[in-house]
């Protein structure tokens, strides 16, 4: 196979796996994860210190290798969002910035006006921008516009592990769409990861569905496999389906034949 | 005097800089992100930023996510 290089944000990766750092019962678990899954971009959100009490540093988790992509997570408008990118951006992790911007609290949808805002006002300081997004070929458009680094549509609402029933809507998105598409939200089982990739998706985020699994590590290790084998399935170019059988061993010669 | 220290008030020494408000809150300086009055403080700023009175502080750190 020729080599099969991912370019995203300015950096080169060997995993189409990303992964998370949320829901975890003990963050002491996120290394083996880290290493289970091949992942090397992980998330993380920004949250006010707790005053009151001391919890461990989810940071003291992450290897050092890994390429923190922070989220916007509890932004409900461009604004929010762009101040919560300006704050990850203080910490010193980098330029790299996921945009979530969602005030329905319900589906927890994202809201595709407010993120090609905050994506464009973000561009425009330097950040990668990540947009998440609804798989919608025009909410698509306006982040690429807006000088998106790539986009994340949903699969499914955060969390559900309900897999890619966006399926069509990330079909369209995958033909016509030219930056990387990161297929972020509702993955739940290393079978709907290897889906998307085999329709040409260029990588997965994937954090409930290894958070919460009864063995994270084994489940990580699932899906970096999984993700692994879409990609080759759909570099190596799947044979056609078709209505009515056809026989894969010859129906000529048989021992008793003619 | 009093600040308003993550939606709270806090009353803190007249004069306190942001690093000694962090101190006395067990709080490791290197871990977090300062916003005063809607305005990042770059970390090498905390010991030499005082407080005033009625300032409004948000302090925040990374914390798991998706």
């Amino acid at each position: 196979m020729c080599e099969d290089i991912f370019e995203i944000g300015g950096v080169t990766l060997n995993s189409r796996l990303f992964t998370g750092t949320g829901k975890y019962g003990n963050d002491a678990i996120i290394p083996d994860v880290c290493k289970a899954s091949g992942a090397e971009v992980i998330t993380v959100a920004l949250r006010r210190v707790d005053m009151e009490s001391s919890t461990g540093n989810v940071m003291d988790c992450i290897p050092k290798t890994m390429h923190l992509l922070p989220n916007t997570s509890g932004a409900r408008t461009a604004e929010e969002a762009v101040r919560i990118a300006r704050l990850a951006r203080a910490t010193g992790c980098g330029d790299w910035i996921k945009i979530e911007v969602i005030s329905d609290n319900k589906y927890l949808l994202p809201d595709g006006y407010e993120t090609a805002k905050a994506t464009e006002i973000l561009t425009k300081e330097g950040f990668v921008v990540f947009p998440y997004i609804n798989a919608d070929l025009y909410v698509a458009q306006s982040v690429v516009n807006a000088g998106a680094a790539a986009v994340m549509p949903l699969g499914a609402p955060i969390g559900t592990n309900r897999g890619l029933k966006t399926r069509e809507m990330l079909r369209i998105l995958i033909e016509e769409i030219d930056i990387p598409i990161v297929v972020d939200a509702g993955i739940g089982r290393p079978s709907e990861a290897c889906e998307a990739m085999e329709m040409g998706a260029d990588a997965c985020l994937v954090n409930t569905a290894i958070a919460t699994a009864s063995d994270p590590v084994m489940m990580a290790r699932a899906f970096g496999q999984a993700v692994k084998a879409g990609r080759e399935a759909y570099l190596s170019g799947p044979g056609a389906t078709r209505k009515l059988a056809a026989a894969s061993s010859p129906l000529t010669g048989f021992l008793d034949g003619e | 005097m009093i600040v308003v220290l993550n939606g709270k008030e806090e009353n803190v020494t007249e004069g306190m800089t942001i690093l000694a408000l962090l101190e006395s809150k067990d709080i490791s300086p290197q871990v977090v992100v300062v916003e005063r009055n809607g305005d990042i403080v770059p970390g090498e700023n905390f010991g030499t930023t005082s407080l005033n009175d009625g300032d409004h502080l948000e302090v925040l750190r990374f914390v798991g996510g998706g």
